[in-house]
């Protein structure tokens, strides 16, 4: 067994550096590197470009980094729930990268996967596909989009073996298991850490090859963006 | 009398096969969820990664890590399934979804949609529209046919930075029911008491009308 566990989130975070690109996982706040994000703003890493579907809320998620200016440019598909994000746009003090989220969540994956570029149909005859190459396949206009090249990715799992197996849960999948080794170092941070052999790996999601550094987070909020029930009746 | 979102959203259900697997995007689509016509089979997908949602949860029984692509609260219905991003977006471009119905802030006759951005704004991002115009086969656009100033929604050609080209099939909004033809918008239905006049007089876009235009059926 090759032991990829870490003590903590700071050494899960050794090597980040100010100005490096980040994958980030979650969608909206579910499933996302809770502590990991919180030790970022800590170290008050700077110029930091990061990769993440949405842009967090104001005052959890990745709008943590953004209310102190820790982020240079933003890689995402949707930033609608984040006010803060809006105005730093707007402004132009934040760049930003809108992309389609198909297409996000495959750069990533072929990041992982060692495929340089790929064609989608996806932002053909938009201004997503302003500069880029278009191609035709099978009567269909396709745009090309490249792999991305990130310094670290950091995901969040349900649960987690010393090895660096990782099992995810419900809807906290989503771009986690895509940003597993898709940068150059990929930090997973677990509810719960397991020592190997613990899991069956019938079930694992996404095998330690593609996780550097596991550690188990002190706490997790998991906050609901969006409450929505229905009554008893 | 024009509809109201519900019944937008009812009258959209009307299109649902047995058997599809459907996307609803946010706003009136999610709505159609809660008209599903009796001895209709259907699985909704949602991009974040399920197949087999449900409906919102009981109080109480909130689960932070079950949500759908609105960050909603939801639950699972037997027979459902969770996958990764990429994974659910490969399902999407490889067809394997069979409706997919989102909103719009403007269509065009040549079934171009516009629903991501309105340059110096508001800027909320395309999150998977793009992807889910570019790759479904069949797209239902639910929308009001009018803006709060009262102009026309339904047009010769988009103003707004467009989410996708050619692709709408059918419009559903508060005043009728629009197919997308080669030739442009052919009216198809109207609302329970709504001029044909009405209708015209809403839309910026030239309307094909053949013949006595119905109004809809909406039990």
């Amino acid at each position: 067994m090759i032991n990829k566990k870490v003590n903590n989130v700071q050494d899960a975070l050794q090597g980040i550096e100010n100005g490096m690109t980040i994958m980030l996982g979650g969608f909206g706040l579910c499933g996302i590197p809770e502590n990991s994000i919180a030790e970022l703003v800590k170290k008050a890493t700077k110029d930091l470009t990061c990769i993440s579907n949405n842009a967090g809320v104001d005052d959890f998620g990745l709008g943590l980094l953004l209310q102190k200016r820790q982020v240079k440019k933003m890689i995402s598909s949707y930033v609608g729930e984040n006010a803060e994000f809006e105005r730093q746009m707007l402004s132009g003090e934040l760049e930003v990268d809108l992309i389609p989220q198909g297409t996000l969540a495959e750069r990533c994956r072929a990041a992982q996967a060692g495929i340089p570029a790929f064609f989608t149909p996806a932002g053909y005859g938009t201004e997503v596909a302003e500069g880029k190459e278009v191609r035709e396949f099978n009567g269909k206009m396709h745009v090309m989009e490249h792999a991305f090249n990130a310094d670290f990715a950091i995901v969040k799992a349900w649960k987690g073996d010393e090895a660096g197996n990782l099992v995810f849960k419900g809807t906290a999948r989503n771009f986690n298991p895509c940003m597993a080794g898709a940068a150059k170092i990929t930090i997973a941070e677990v509810e719960e850490l397991l020592p190997a052999g613990s899991l069956d790996p019938n079930e694992i999601h996404i095998p330690g090859i593609l996780v550097n550094r596991i550690f188990q987070g002190e706490k997790y909020e998991k906050r609901i963006e969006q409450r929505t029930v229905r009554a008893k009746n | 009398m024009a509809l109201d979102k519900n019944q937008i959203a009812k009258r959209i259900a009307k299109e649902l096969k047995h058997n599809y697997y459907v996307n609803l995007g946010i706003g009136i689509p999610t709505l159609v969820a809660n008209y599903i016509p009796e001895g209709i089979d259907v699985e909704f997908q949602s991009e974040n990664g399920i197949l087999g949602m449900g409906p919102f949860p009981f109080e109480g029984d909130e689960d932070a890590d079950l949500i759908n692509a609105g960050k909603q609260t939801i639950t699972t219905l037997p027979g459902a399934s969770f996958f990764d991003s990429a994974f659910s977006f490969g399902m999407i471009r490889g067809q394997h979804v069979d409706l997919t119905i989102l909103g719009a802030m403007e269509v065009a006759e040549n079934g171009d949609i516009a629903n991501w951005k309105i340059p110096g704004k508001m800027v909320k991002g395309m999150g998977g529209a793009m992807d889910l115009v570019a790759s479904a086969e069949n797209i239902i656009v639910a929308m009001m046919h009018v803006n709060k100033a009262g102009e026309s929604k339904i047009l010769k050609k988009c103003t707004l930075p467009l989410t996708g080209v050619g692709c709408v099939k059918k419009v559903v909004t508060e005043l009728a029911v629009l197919e997308v033809t080669p030739h442009g918008f052919k009216l198809l239905e109207r609302a329970p008491g709504v001029t044909v006049e009405h209708i015209i007089a809403s839309t910026e876009a030239d309307l094909i009308i053949e013949g006595d235009i119905p109004e809809m059926v909406m039990d």
